[in-house]
């Protein structure tokens, strides 16, 4: 039995000079999903399984996939003070439950640092921003564009059924396009901050830190130092994920998320 | 004509067979291959070369620089300009050039330019480039900045060269408080600045707006004609004329005592499009944000291996074509007129031999250029009347008429 197909609706929203792009679907308690560096898949199951229990809104990164480039943003604290204000124009930071992925879980943990008790939820997947200790975070610079998408994944299968064993030229182009809005706004370091480990210790909001067993592009010690720095946080291991939890393990990764918002 | 002998350096000697191995001889090639016994060697081999272009009648030495490849040892063009400005006295010292958007500081670049013109009594044409794709990531600069870096580091150096300071500059990329560099050029305006390129349609049209001479490096006939069409139109556009006094021109060229050994060492010349084009590697020669956004569908489907770089062509159709030409001074003297004939360039590099080409044999092409292609070349550039910038006393760029000249108390001494 194939689920429902979710019905998504997509407006513009101007926030700092930026047409940005705004998903949006289901119904029931906000929660804003944070995507990759390498852009929002569409279809994405994992949001698809989220609107089935929450009014989801997909935001496209500025520069990244639908939202235009803007020229003058630097850095990803930038990306996270443009969501808050986002959410302060629709009056959605009451009750809202945020979910990063990867990149958008660095955005994410940023806006959890600037407004401690704002949030209802945090869920971090996978996310950059930590500097490792032991191991690095995969240099994206040093990777095709496939190299490094299917570095992200545990099982090359999932990688084929998402994006074919060959994917399209205009899939290339896009991905090179965030690339490069990525390397805009987290070349130096790359894609962590020095300074986030400090803050988080006043993040009041609970969090659930969750990691694919098998990540190769962030390493699972990045996860165990978010789900230590956080006060009310801890940690969730997907067996059989790599960095795309979301793309590999997309109802699991729900699933998680959903007892994580409803057990309060 | 402006006559420069030109080496990529190439360190050859290095394991090729670990360099085919690993697929790629940039970036990430170990530097465990090199040996600097053999760098110490080779250094002062092209010491010695550069000194012999000197003596027998090249007008220039040109430099470069490139990072983590054994197909140039020249880490930082200002070391060697530095040494030359010390050791010759008469060749003009050509930088094509500092990698500028690598610097981090670019007025610590304008003071070691400054220096180099004063020991070299003025003798510094001070060419600027955007460094390689893979230099990029070799010196951890953000390539998606690269063009911005560079256009902003050319204002800031040309602004501490020009204007006394102090003064203070609060750029995009680069913020000094105070700048006041107590080493200035001794050329005014400022030194000639020269821009070389290959592939960038932008780099040209900024070039023509600046007025700067263009130096294209070894582009085929035909493409070298269209680089200077779209030159001449942005030039119009501007409002002066181009002409040879703005075109340059890399050629490779091998001369020697036969045909056949000349042949034989121009296909040295391979040795480094092998490293260069065919070894280099098309993900970190290409990091996104680095080339142009109307070359986006070719580069990601290059660095995929969908699409092959377009660079590398075989021997024979490079000397077909004349990329390289080679032979003895007799025979090579009509292909270089074909080319002035074509393409009417007056600043014009050497580039004489490349790879495993021996001492002895350099030198000899050192020679036989110097004696016999460059006189011929001499009277050919006369009778097309391809007058270099010196010659013809072109403005120093298009904020400055006067051509740059050395101050006048130095003229006098």
């Amino acid at each position: 039995m194939s689920p429902t197909p979710i019905a998504w609706q997509a407006e513009t929203v101007p926030v700092a000079g930026i047409a940005l792009h705004l998903a949006r679907a289901g119904a029931g308690a906000p929660v804003l999903v944070l995507h990759h560096d390498i852009g929002r898949p569409e279809p994405s199951p994992f949001d698809d399984a989220l609107a089935r229990s929450f009014s989801v809104l997909a935001p496209s990164h500025p520069g990244y996939d639908k939202s235009p480039r803007p020229d003058w943003m630097r850095s990803v604290r930038d990306v996270a003070v443009v969501y808050q204000w986002l959410l302060g124009e629709r009056e959605l930071t009451r009750d809202l439950t945020l979910v990063g992925l990867g990149l958008g879980g660095w955005i994410a943990a940023e806006m959890a640092t600037m407004a401690p008790r704002a949030f209802k939820r945090l869920v971090l997947v996978g996310a950059m921003g930590i500097k490792p200790e032991r191991g690095e975070i995969a240099d994206q610079a040093l990777l095709s564009y496939i190299d490094y998408v299917r570095r992200g994944f545990a099982d090359q299968r999932a990688f084929d059924r998402l994006f074919g064993a060959e994917p399209t030229t205009a899939q290339l182009e896009q991905w090179d396009l965030n690339r490069e809005m990525t390397f805009r706004i987290a070349w130096k370091p790359y894609m962590y901050g020095a300074t986030l480990p400090h803050l988080l210790g006043g993040v009041a909001t609970p969090a659930l830190v969750v990691w694919g067993r098998e990540d190769r592009i962030v390493p699972l010690e990045c996860g165990e130092r978010y789900a230590k720095s956080l006060p009310r946080a801890r940690l969730a291991i997907v067996e059989g994920a790599g960095h795309f939890v979301d793309m590999e393990k997309p109802d699991e990764l729900a699933q998680l998320v959903i007892r994580f918002v409803n057990e309060a | 004509m402006h006559l420069m002998y030109f080496t990529e350096q190439p360190m050859s000697a290095y394991d090729a067979q670990a360099g085919l191995d690993f697929g790629a001889t940039a970036l990430m090639f170990s530097n465990r291959h090199f040996d600097p016994v053999a760098g110490s060697r080779l250094y002062n081999e092209y010491l010695e070369h550069y000194r012999l272009a000197e003596e027998v009648g090249f007008d220039g030495i040109m430099l470069n620089e490139h990072h983590n490849a054994p197909f140039c040892m020249q880490a930082k063009c200002n070391v060697f300009a530095s040494i030359l400005a010390a050791m010759t006295r008469r060749v003009k010292l050509v930088l094509l050039g500092n990698p500028l958007p690598l610097a981090d500081n670019p007025v610590r670049l304008a003071e070691e330019l400054a220096m180099i013109d004063m020991v070299s009594r003025g003798r510094l044409v001070s060419g600027f480039v955007r460094g390689g794709g893979q230099e990029q990531l070799a010196a951890g600069v953000n390539p998606a900045y690269n063009r911005e870096r560079f256009e902003e580091a050319h204002a800031l150096i040309v602004k501490a060269w020009t204007q006394t300071g102090p003064f203070r500059w609060e750029g995009t990329h680069y913020q000094h408080r105070v700048v006041n560099p107590w080493a200035v050029p001794l050329q005014t305006p400022h030194p000639r600045v020269w821009i070389p390129g290959v592939l960038s349609k932008e780099t040209i049209v900024w070039a023509a707006k600046q007025r700067y001479p263009y130096i294209a490096l070894s582009t085929e006939i035909e493409a070298t004609k269209k680089i200077w069409e779209l030159y001449d139109k942005v030039a119009l556009e501007t409002g002066y004329a181009g002409g040879p006094e703005y075109r340059g021109y890399l050629q490779r060229c091998h001369v020697a005592e036969t045909e056949e050994k000349a042949m034989a060492n121009a296909k040295q010349f391979m040795w480094m499009q092998g490293e260069f084009t065919g070894l280099a590697h098309p993900v970190w020669s290409s990091p996104s944000g680095y080339f142009s956004p109307s070359y986006r569908t070719a580069f990601v489907e290059y660095a995929v291996g969908r699409r092959s770089n377009p660079r590398g062509a075989a021997f024979e159709d490079q000397i077909t074509n004349q990329q390289i030409v080679a032979g003895t001074p007799k025979t090579v003297i009509p292909k270089l007129r074909r080319l002035l004939e074509e393409t009417r360039p007056s600043i014009m590099g050497f580039w004489a031999s490349d790879g495993f080409v021996s001492n002895e044999d350099t030198k000899t092409c050192i020679r036989l250029l110097g004696q016999e292609v460059l006189p011929a070349l001499r009277d050919i550039g006369k009778e097309l009347g391809l007058w270099s910038p010196f010659e013809a006393n072109a403005p120093t760029s298009i904020h400055f008429a006067e051509p740059a000249r050395l101050k006048d108390a130095a003229r006098q001494a």
